[in-house]
């Protein structure tokens, strides 16, 4: 069946094989989406590995892995084996518990995100209408968000739970990081979802899926694509908004107490996270598996897949790229590029859009208004930027306690401690 | 309401939620270090999520993720982790006077009255019921079609009031944490 017929008839239904009732069979083919897409994810991240390391070596005139397998291919499964054989070392002054429990708090949500995305069109199964995508729920895109809301906690606690200066340096970046960027994702996500009237990403798809000028890419206007590329970047920490893992600042970042198979999580979970983001800006942005398909029998089903594969491809070699060209930016260029640029556009954007939903006339109205206050907003940033390091807030007011109080009872713990060694 | 309409499903998907709520609800009071109290705390916003989803309020239980444990919880855990003050609990300091007695008045009179409420009028909200106090909600995508219309229509002004609400909020934290550049000058 064609992807956009398909599509068209069950606009506004969730999974078309979910709404009739439960059977075996629809069991049985839930099952093999579920292991198939997790399979088909593993591999994928084991092939991203590989190709950003090899892409990387050649951007720096370097070999790169060529030992196991052609090109060095199969380098990533030697790397997992060895590392699941290494000895797995909990450091003394680590949170026992959280310590072990973080690197599956990273992977699950990375693993869940990618569920959601729309891999191809439809195929028929003994009957049964089934869409390519492990679960089409009606929240839709909402899953990525609360996902990359969860994952903050993986980072977040592996860097407090190791015990150790820089892990926890690292984390309160991360948190930080992390909830910046989450605003100006979402308010992008708000422009794609306006502009689809659906929240699930079939729809999403569905409604890209008439030609290239319906690509939410130029529908929109480039701008939310831009936001949402950077954005998605600094929210899976990836080169250039890294500050999280700075290894120069950072020895290695939230996971440097961490050792053997959980190690080996963070970056299964890290490249996961890469080839996620790059399968959602294809769904949201790009079409997903949209795209010319000739009709051939029992064969027109793979082309829409194949076009999902071919961009997503696309995307992943964008990340590698903007690792191989770009330096870290620094922390607090990082937050500003956040706050003061990112949100102000993005929610200025989804205005403009959403006038020219209603009425072209309101379309301008609203960007003359967004012009406007940007040009406030600017004038604000430049007043403030001139006052120079002396604007730095400092906390006023009286603390409920008094300082004294407080200071004495850490002084007298750190003389206990000082006096018992 | 439990009773006359409770499928196999239904019921296991509520004992799950209500499991997780009040297990997590326990360990924030009851554990020591701050941050467990947090996670304990993400466990109980789980629950919750679960059961707005049992109810086909899918919005809401993404919502519920996304803003209380997506952000609130995390805001909460930057600050312990900010102020330092997660492996040193201070039981014995009371930054406020009398503050368990007010804490302990505040629970006997929310816990009364919700005891109350679900005495009186069957629901916790007040409602009378379901089906009386407004049309059912729909499920799926028209769920979220009926949050907005009512939002902007019905519920307009208490809407916008909240909205006002949290940018007094804002300004205040920044007027809190600003120095006074003129009392500055005087000193």
């Amino acid at each position: 069946m064609d992807a956009s017929q398909g599509g068209k008839s069950m606009m506004g239904i969730a999974d078309p094989l979910l709404s009739s009732g439960v059977t075996w069979a629809i069991l049985l083919i839930v099952l093999i989406k579920v292991v198939v897409a997790f399979a088909v994810v593993m591999v994928a991240v084991m092939l991203m590995v590989w190709f950003e390391r090899k892409a990387i070596s050649d951007m720096q005139s370097r070999i790169g892995p060529q030992r196991w397998g052609p090109f060095g291919i199969l380098q990533t499964l030697a790397d997992g084996i060895k590392l699941f054989f290494k000895e797995d070392i909990v450091p003394n002054e680590a949170d026992r518990v959280v310590f072990k429990a973080a690197p599956y708090l990273v992977l699950i949500p990375a693993l869940v995100t990618f569920s959601i995305v729309p891999v191809g069109g439809t195929v028929t199964i003994a009957g049964h209408v089934v869409q390519l995508q492990v679960a089409n729920p009606p929240v839709g895109i909402l899953v990525m968000l609360a996902m990359s809301g969860i994952s903050v906690y993986g980072v977040m606690l592996a860097g407090w739970s190791s015990g150790s200066k820089y892990p926890l340096l690292s984390s309160v970046r991360a948190s930080a990081q992390m909830i910046s960027y989450e605003a100006a994702l979402g308010l992008t996500i708000v422009t794609v979802a306006l502009a689809t009237g659906s929240l699930t990403t079939r729809d999403i798809v569905d409604a890209q899926a008439r030609g290239v000028w319906h690509w939410n890419l130029i529908h929109l206007g480039v701008v939310p694509f831009v936001i949402f590329l950077i954005a998605i970047t600094a929210e899976s920490n990836r080169p250039p908004f890294d500050v999280v893992e700075a290894e120069s600042e950072l020895v290695g970042g939230y996971n440097t107490e961490y050792s053997s198979i959980r190690f080996a999580l963070f970056f299964l979970a890290e490249f996961m996270n890469t080839v996620t983001a790059s399968a959602m800006i294809v769904t949201l942005f790009l079409g997903g598996p949209a795209g010319w398909a000739p009709h051939i029998a029992h064969l027109s089903w793979i082309f829409p897949i194949l076009w999902f594969i071919a961009k997503t491809a696309v995307l992943a070699f964008t990340y590698v790229w903007f690792r191989g060209a770009l330096p870290r930016l620094r922390y607090d260029h990082v937050m500003e590029l956040g706050w003061k640029r990112l949100i102000p556009l993005s929610l200025g954007w989804l205005l403009i859009v959403a006038g020219f939903m209603v009425k072209p006339a309101y379309g301008f109205a609203m960007a003359a208004a967004v012009i406007f206050a940007g040009t406030l907003l600017s004038r604000a940033f430049e007043i403030g930027a001139s006052r120079g390091p002396d604007a730095v807030l400092t906390p006023v007011g009286e603390r409920p306690v008094p300082e004294e109080t407080i200071r004495e009872y850490f002084d007298d713990e750190a003389n206990d401690e000082g006096s018992a060694r | 309401m439990l009773a006359l309409t409770t499928t196999w499903p239904d019921l296991l998907v509520f004992v799950t939620a209500a499991a997780l709520i009040v297990v997590g609800a326990l360990g924030v009071i009851s554990v020591h270090n701050p941050v467990h109290a947090a996670l304990s705390l993400i466990v109980t916003l789980f629950g919750v999520a679960l059961s707005f989803l049992e109810q086909s309020a899918d919005f809401l239980a993404a919502v519920e993720i996304i803003v209380y444990a997506g952000a609130i919880v995390v805001l909460i855990l930057f600050v312990i982790m900010f102020l330092g003050v997660d492996r040193h609990p201070r039981d014995e300091v009371e930054p406020l006077v009398g503050q368990r007695a007010f804490a302990a008045a505040g629970a006997v009179v929310t816990v009364g009255g919700l005891i109350f409420l679900m005495a009186k009028s069957h629901w916790v909200t007040g409602v009378m019921s379901a089906s009386t106090g407004g049309t059912p909600l729909a499920s799926g995508q028209g769920e979220i079609t009926q949050l907005g219309q009512s939002v902007f229509t019905t519920y307009l002004v208490a809407f916008e009031v909240t909205a006002a609400l949290l940018i007094i909020a804002v300004l205040g934290a920044v007027q809190l944490a600003r120095r006074d550049r003129e009392s500055e000058v005087e000193q």
